[in-house]
């Protein structure tokens, strides 16, 4: 069992790696909008781009 | 007209499958929704179908968008975008302003050599394909390195290369695709906010992971009492756990310390003292226990009780941050930027507003915000001052007349002396008379923190005299209890009630498209009985739509439509905007000496000939013939506007423009007699329009030609029969009455905000939105009971048996967490 005098300060190092990630995230503005990327990321796919079919005026409708 | 054939291919599939979904109803432009006027033939081909567009704005921001590569914008929107209409040249070359460094000093921030970064507000976001939109087509610009639009707060910060790309060529683009981009400077109340929730949230995070890490090691620690542990183990487990609540208490829990020390200090016991003495004691014993090697710990319940008080103070003072953003808003009315003048009244120098000084003379164009309090040295106008006094119409004003900073100039240019800035202005009071008031906490929340500090003076009384007892009857245990009793007493689930829930339905609200100001307001709403409408622009669209031209034998439509527009290109009035809309491509015509009477109409000269376009008074008083009899009968018996245009000799034509009913106005006002509320209309027009409007609509009760004050003293007068008054008005117009009754909604999106008192906006295009916001009141109130019953029911059970020694202290922290997260959940239910 004398394992845990060695896994319980890693376990301290990683908690610090986090706290330190969660800080900076936090002071870098990501949980000022918790809603944009919610909706963001339904629409940010398959986008198509044609130019062949930009603006022609369709006259025949 | 050829939307009947582009009807067939009008696709009607759902989001989900990919294809471009139709938002609008058939036979209404495609990209606003606004009705197509007959005769126009525009189309905008979308993804292989060719959709039609109501104007030229429409259809060129229609084919920016899908020229970008944006087409998958129209697929999943849910609202319809703001209209092309009146995408105005002005507006452009105002832009330009922006680029002068002086101007750009106040928002513009500088990353290095050439990065610049700034905060523009945006205006005419309707739901969140908007957003991306947006954010897609200004990254795409060249020379943008970054941008981020804020979805609830509808704000970009934009980041680019001076070299490659101007700010005003920023803001253009963004006007291309049909919404307005204004540099903003957040102010510093709003910064604080900022700063202070980052704060919390870094507190809450702290608590959070470390608590985690002590709740795992207590774990094991309990494990440990239950099957035996090695003592050298368990003494390593509890050094652990002191050196991970270390941080919590010298960081997480600062605020609560604080905060007591500001109540003593004050001789006042808040909710923070037994909060602060709780933390303090149990910390103290816990660590002297750690370092004795003998004796409980208490770790597990101190972090507990930091992280679950951290969050309920977060979810309360994003809240009340909410609405604190409504006061900014009005700062954002100020102009930014003004003209002054030479003191020679020569030179135009465009300035920022904050570098007005007394004695400067400033050049009000129509249209424009006056900058600061001064006089009118030149030129007469109406002014429009609904935001500063609630006064609907504009007043005219002369030389020597005074002029408010924050009232917009209507009909004529200005030029004034300014007077007082900053701080001295009207406005600048009206801000901080609206500051102090949402301050102050509504009577219900001071009520419950009366009753609050009683019940914490009562705690403690009880604590110590329980500590009394069990210290004469049984010296081991005393502290134990004491403690529990100290922490299952905590009133947190009591105080998270009402802010949870509140705030759960407010983002439920904002996403169904409606922004409520004020918490208080779902309250209110939830007791409505009457519910007030409106005419224009609440039931009708507001928006005026030429629909017939009556011409004289002698002219066709086509000419009277170019004669029209010639002249009231020089009229700011919305019916004048209208016409030169609907007449399309100009012919050049030399118009001289054109004179605008203010309330009437317009004369000028074209090829030596004098014409007059105005209402019936301007044109009888300036024209020899009579209008036709017939033309007047028409006029008498639709619910029309119309204007007339004449010679001197004869009349030429008439237009008239109607203003339709929204579609949804009829679903709305059903629903809302289904849930048992009366319903009436009070509007300023005509009884012919009212009935109209009332029949189609179902209101049985209709009062026509009602002033804003006639208005306002009927809503007085239901609420004196101890009726609770919804008013649902135009934000604008209706201010005063908006003000007078018990809740008010405003129809508008975010820019008149400010411009209104309402309680509550709404942004959707979307009437029936309303209904939904009175079953969410009634839903939210019922769950605030519910949270309320059960926290009481929870601190009233516990002390006592915590008193008798059944609960300890681990137990009591368990119990205190779980009932706040009962509370918590029960809210979150509102979001659903």
């Amino acid at each position: 069992m004398e394992i845990i005098y060695l896994l319980i300060p890693i376990s301290l190092i990683l908690l610090g790696v986090i706290v330190w990630i969660l800080l900076w995230a936090v002071r870098d503005g990501q949980y000022d909008d918790l809603e944009g990327p919610a909706h963001r990321i339904l629409m940010d796919e398959d986008r198509i781009v044609d130019t062949q079919k930009n603006s022609r005026r369709g006259d025949a409708g | 007209m050829k939307s009947a054939i582009a009807k067939q291919d009008y696709p009607h599939v759902s989001v989900e499958t990919g294809t471009i979904s139709a938002v609008t109803g058939i036979g209404d432009c495609f990209h606003c929704g606004l009705p197509i006027p007959p005769e126009l033939d525009l189309y905008v081909n979308i993804d292989g179908v060719d959709q039609p567009m109501c104007c030229h704005g429409c259809q060129a921001v229609a084919e920016i968008i899908i020229g970008s590569g944006h087409e998958n914008f129209y697929r999943v929107r849910t609202e319809v975008s703001p209209t092309g209409q009146g995408l105005v040249p002005e507006f452009l070359r105002a832009t330009e302003v922006y680029d002068v460094p002086e101007i750009q000093g106040q928002f513009v921030h500088s990353l290095g050599a050439d990065t610049r970064e700034a905060s523009l507000i945006l205006e005419g976001i309707t739901c969140a394909a908007c957003i991306w939109l947006n954010e897609q087509y200004i990254a795409g610009l060249p020379g943008v390195t970054d941008v981020r639009v804020n979805y609830a707060t509808q704000r970009a910060l934009v980041r680019w290369d001076e070299k490659q790309i101007k700010l005003s060529e920023i803001l253009q683009s963004i006007q291309k695709i049909g919404y307005r981009a204004l540099p903003y400077n957040p102010d510093q109340q709003q910064e604080s906010h900022r700063q202070q929730r980052r704060l919390q949230l870094r507190r809450l995070a702290v608590a959070g992971l470390f608590g985690m890490q002590v709740m795992m090691i207590s774990i094991s620690l309990y494990a440990g009492a239950w099957s035996g542990m090695e003592a050298s183990f368990e003494q390593f487990f509890r050094w652990i756990s002191l050196g991970l609540t270390l941080p919590v208490i010298l960081y997480s829990a600062t605020p609560f310390f604080m905060s007591a020390g500001r109540d003593l200090a004050r001789h006042q016991v808040g909710m923070d003292v037994p909060v602060s003495l709780a933390i303090g004691i149990a910390f103290a014993s816990s660590a002297w226990a750690t370092i004795n090697g003998q004796g409980e710990i208490y770790f597990d319940s101190v972090v507990m009780f930091v992280f679950f008080l951290s969050a309920s103070r977060y979810f309360e003072n994003m809240a009340r941050q909410r609405c604190a953003a409504s006061v900014e808003q009005l700062a954002q009315s100020m102009p930014v930027v003004t003209t002054r003048l030479a003191p020679d009244g020569g030179a135009e120098e465009s300035v920022a507003a904050a570098t007005l000084a007394i004695g400067d003379r400033v050049l009000v164009r129509p249209g424009e915000t006056v900058p600061a309090d001064g006089e009118i040295i030149s030129g007469f106008s109406a002014l429009d001052e609904s935001l500063l006094n609630g006064e609907s119409i504009p007043l005219d004003k002369n030389i020597g007349d005074r002029l408010l900073g924050g009232s917009i100039n209507v009909t004529n240019p200005l030029q004034m002396e300014v007077k007082s800035v900053g701080a001295d202005t009207v406005m600048a009071e009206i801000q901080r008379t609206i500051e102090r008031a949402q301050a102050e906490k509504p009577p219900l929340a001071r009520l419950a923190d009366r009753v609050a500090a009683r019940f914490i003076s009562f705690v403690l009384l009880i604590v110590v005299s329980v500590a009394v007892f069990w210290w004469l009857h049984d010296a081991e245990r005393w502290f134990e209890i004491a403690l529990a009793v100290l922490i299952v007493s905590c009133p947190c689930a009591l105080s998270l009630a009402t802010p949870t829930a509140i705030s759960a339905s407010l983002g439920k609200l904002q996403s169904a498209g409606l922004l409520v100001k004020r918490g208080s307001a779902l309250e209110n709403l939830n007791r409505v009985t009457h519910v007030v409408f409106d005419k224009t622009g609440t039931l009708t669209r507001g928006r005026p739509r030429l629909e017939r031209v009556i011409c004289s034998a002698e002219y066709d439509r086509g000419e009277c439509m170019q004669i029209a527009a010639a002249l009231e290109q020089h009229s700011e009035h919305p019916l004048a905007r209208v016409l030169v809309q609907e007449a399309g491509i100009l012919e050049k015509r030399k118009l001289t000496r054109i004179a605008s009477t203010a309330g009437g109409g317009i004369c000028a000269s074209i090829d030596d000939e004098d014409y007059f376009i105005g209402n019936g008074n301007y044109i009888a008083s300036h024209c020899s013939a009579e209008i036709p009899a017939q033309w007047l009968e028409e006029i008498a018996a639709d619910a029309v506007t119309a204007v007339v245009l004449a010679r001197t000799d004869r009349v030429i034509a008439m237009f008239t423009f109607v203003d339709d009913l929204r579609e949804d106005a009829k679903t709305l006002i059903t629903h809302l007699q289904n849930l048992g509320k009366s319903v009436i209309l009070m509007t300023g027009d005509r009884d012919a329009a009212a009935r109209q409007v009332a029949d189609l609509t179902g209101i049985p009760d209709h009062r026509a030609q009602m002033t804003p004050r006639a208005k306002m003293e009927a809503v007085q007068a239901l609420q004196q029969e101890s009726a609770v008054v919804l008013m649902i008005g135009d934000g604008v117009n209706d201010a005063p009455v908006l003000s007078s009754a018990d809740v008010s909604i405003a129809m508008g999106g975010a820019s008149s905000l400010a411009k209104t008192n309402a309680d509550i906006v709404l942004t959707a295009n979307h009437l029936p939105a309303i209904a939904q916001a009175m079953v969410v009141a009634a839903r939210t109130q019922r769950n605030i009971y519910q949270n309320m019953g059960w926290a009481l029911m929870y601190n009233f059970g516990a002390i006592p048996a915590a008193a008798m020694g059944l609960i300890a202290p681990w137990l009591a922290a368990i119990g205190m967490s779980v009932s706040s997260l009962l509370v918590v959940l029960n809210a979150l239910r509102l979001t659903r």
